[in-house]
């Protein structure tokens, strides 16, 4: 009723109780609930540190600079048990990388083949490919991890008995040993011929595309490309004397010395990570070629492109449109469930850093706040760097 | 006409009356031959990919049916039973192991006696699955409410138990095997849906506050792998409430799960909110519905419908994901497997390899039925607005 009566004259619109003003609803909301977050947030830390302080666990990161003490089975940078925390941190982040780099490379490649053989016209071939995608896809990661380690590389022979590999290697259930190749100083001048080629193959490229808008004119790209990539550092490598050495492993009774160590925890999860992604990777590129229309392929032959062409200059670049965002999902998954190393006990970062460190010093929420960081920022910046590509692809679109 | 007729007559020689009978198609080109030449060597290149396949197959098929059926051992009673003997030099997979070891992998440590709780709970959830996935099943609506409200609380009831209606308390941490896989996923499914629908209303939200805690959250689950999350919940929940509390281990890696999925979910449901036609949104507020009633009778009930296939999906996800609580200690149905395969008892070359295919077999009949059903109702979503 008061409503009604402290209507004034001069304003046009009725007045509304302030409960049933949008503009106040939606403030009044957003305060409780950042009261609320902020309830949250408060209770949590003030509970846990009075939890932390009657169980006496130190706070803040001193840690990081006291002596580790434990040994980790596979260091890419120097490493020993006097080392720091904080190095055994840099082993575990590094392994992780090293394990999502190669999974990265090798999943894409074996995913591009698979997703391109499910949409062959022969059809075994098509069959296989539709078959490991549903059988691989279907499967926790985790039971296919354990299973490539405890079922396959475990049961591999024996050190006594190693299999052979020709070139001088050895396969046996304690991994893989492989020819170690050391470059004399020489080597120095392949290398830079590797770039020098690089750099003018990139120069030969850029050249060859200005003058064909320029006149119209074609270049041979691929083999001048390939002239300056690979014979270039090839020749020089030739002429320089071939400096390299391989130290070959040997085999002992009870040991193999030297060559190049791969670890069976290594396989297994870079294996496993790589069959698993594929089959996925497999998938989006199978809907990428789809997406391109037919009449995508009819329009080319139509204007006279030849069929590699247009499946060069036409259906790749639209495909791939399509395949980048869900690619980059892939390689972020693939990241992340490198996690996973903790159940083949592959030393990677929450193996190490959540796992071993977390035991040691017991500091679980600073322990567990880096590992997450690590993860988050890789993610942010992998999607940052593949949203700009994305952004490059899609400035073709109108 | 006769004219005609017969006058070509009187000046030909012959006069074909009846139609010739079609030749038949090469053999080249139809048939077994046709076909396979067609789909299988049609140029040189397609040639070496066939028998590169093929080879590929032999090589893995006929092992694989040796090994788990024509050399399998179905029956017996110990280890010895799968050892390799003069009678059988070669020994398959030892489902005699599996078999055995089947009330383990099920139920875990459940008491014995208590056992038919679980049974019973496996029923429920059949029921309530059938009921919510059959889309002519009579009266729908209501499977919804069972299957996310009632089914819960007779669940928990059920298997936690109630002394005083005659159910004797049974300790999550004597669950074990399927059960626990069964509760894991299908609490992540149960909590994941609700949660995630509010976290993507939350994230396309017009108030700054819930879009900006909206999208902190699913983008930081998102960022971060499943394990570190669960040790977060192992290892830091109890950390967060007071020491009074000190809440169950099982619970701490629902809770994980649950949010783990939620974030998945909310980017699911986001994209059917978006794919939306915006006058949806238009004609709903033009009619005056307050934002509730909008969401509500408007556009979840549309933009739900089209995200079901992918829904079930990311449930097959969370499905081969709740493998993960193996990791913090949670004794799931992969840890029964990894539990029984090292056990002496059963200590053999072939019984981990028999282990690891009995859970790929569970594991993939699940998902697969999961991912065949997201591909029906997507079939038959489609129906409609088939031209």
């Amino acid at each position: 009723m008061t409503v009604i009566d402290t209507r004034g004259p001069d304003s046009g619109k009725p007045r509304v109780p302030l409960i049933y003003n949008p503009k106040v609803r939606g403030i009044a909301f957003q305060v409780l609930l950042c009261a609320l977050i902020a309830f949250l947030v408060w209770e949590a830390v003030s509970n846990a540190a009075d939890n932390l302080a009657r169980a006496k666990v130190a706070a803040g990161f001193d840690f990081w600079n006291h002596t580790a003490g434990f040994d980790i089975s596979q260091t890419l940078i120097e490493y020993s048990t006097a080392s720091t925390y904080g190095r055994a941190f840099w082993v575990g982040l590094l392994n992780t990388l090293l394990v999502a780099g190669l999974g990265i490379v090798f999943a894409t490649i074996l995913g591009f083949i698979v997703g391109i053989a499910r949409l062959s016209t022969n059809w075994l071939v098509s069959k296989v490919a539709s078959v490991y995608v549903e059988l691989i896809r279907n499967l926790p990661l985790l039971l296919q991890l354990l299973f490539w380690y405890n079922a396959v590389l475990k049961a591999l022979p024996e050190m006594r008995d190693s299999l052979v590999i020709p070139g001088g290697g050895f396969l046996n259930n304690r991994g893989l040993f492989l020819p170690q190749p050391t470059f004399h100083h020489q080597a120095l001048a392949t290398l830079i011929a590797i770039g020098l080629g690089v750099a003018l193959a990139i120069a030969f490229v850029v050249w060859a595309k200005r003058r064909q808008i320029r006149t119209g004119r074609q270049s041979p790209v691929f083999t001048v490309a390939m002239f300056f990539v690979v014979v270039l550092p090839g020749a020089v490598f030739a002429l320089t004397g071939f400096p390299v050495e391989f130290m070959f492993p040997e085999k002992g009774r009870f040991n193999i010395r030297g060559g190049i160590e791969v670890l069976p925890e290594f396989m297994a999860l870079l294996f496993g990570l790589v069959v698993y992604t594929a089959a996925f990777i497999a998938e989006v590129v199978r809907a990428g070629i789809l997406s391109v229309s037919k009449g995508q392929t009819e329009a080319a032959y139509s204007l006279g492109l030849r069929p590699r062409p247009t499946l060069r200059l036409v259906i790749i670049p639209q495909a791939m449109r399509v395949i980048i965002p869900p690619l980059t999902n892939q390689y972020l998954n693939l990241t992340k469930n490198s996690s996973l190393a903790v159940a083949v006990g592959y030393p990677d970062l929450v193996q190490v850093f959540a796992g071993t460190v977390l035991n040691q010093t017991g500091q679980a929420v600073e322990v567990i706040v880096i590992t997450m960081a690590v993860y988050l920022i890789i993610s942010l910046v992998t999607s940052f760097l593949m949203n700009l590509y994305n952004r490059r692809v899609m400035l073709v679109e109108r | 006409m006769s004219d005609i007729a017969t006058m070509t007559d009187a000046n030909l020689a012959f006069v074909q009356r009846a139609p010739i009978a079609p030749m038949r198609p090469p053999l080249t080109e139809a048939g077994a031959i046709g076909w396979l030449r067609k789909n299988l060597f049609s140029s040189l290149f397609n040639v070496v990919l066939t028998l590169l396949c093929a080879l590929l197959v032999v090589w893995i098929v006929p092992p694989m049916v040796k090994f788990l059926i024509v050399d399998a051992v179905w029956d017996g009673a110990t280890r010895i039973d799968c050892l390799p003997s003069p009678q059988r030099p070669e020994v398959g997979a030892c489902w005699a192991f599996v078999i055995e070891r089947l009330g383990f992998f099920t139920y875990g440590f459940y008491p014995f006696e208590e056992r038919w709780r679980v049974d019973l709970f496996f029923a429920l959830l059949a029921v309530g699955i059938v009921w919510l996935a059959w889309l002519n099943a009579p009266a729908r609506g209501l499977a919804a409410i069972n299957f996310f409200v009632v089914v819960p609380i007779l669940s928990y009831i059920l298997l936690l138990g109630w002394p005083a209606i005659g159910l004797p308390r049974v300790e999550t941490t004597q669950w074990g095997g399927v059960l626990v896989t069964i509760v894991v996923a299908w609490v992540g499914i149960v909590v994941s849906l609700p949660l995630g629908i509010l976290l993507a209303l939350g994230r396309r939200s017009r108030l700054p506050a819930v879009r900006l805690f909206s999208v902190i959250f699913i983008e930081f689950v998102r960022g971060v792998p499943l394990i570190t999350v669960l040790f977060m919940a192992s290892v830091m929940l109890p950390l967060f409430v007071p020491d009074t509390w000190s809440p169950d281990k099982l619970l701490r890696a629902l809770v994980g799960v649950a949010l783990f999925a939620s974030a998945y979910m909310a980017e699911v449901v986001r994209a059917g909110l978006q794919a939306m036609p915006k006058g949806q949104y238009e004609a709903a507020m033009a009619v005056g519905l307050s934002y509730w009633q909008m969401m509500r009778l408007i556009i979840l009930p549309q933009a739900l419908k089209i995200t079901i296939p992918n829904i079930v999906n990311s449930y097959v996800a969370l499905f081969k994901d709740t493998t993960l609580v193996f990791i913090v200690g949670i004794f799931d149905f992969l840890r029964a497997i990894e539990a029984a395969r090292i056990d002496p008892q059963w200590a053999t070359p072939v019984t981990s390899t028999t282990g690891y295919a009995f859970a790929a077999i569970f594991y993939f009949i699940c998902c697969y039925a999961m991912s065949r059903y997201a591909r029906y109702v997507e079939a038959r979503l489609a129906a409609g607005d088939r031209r």
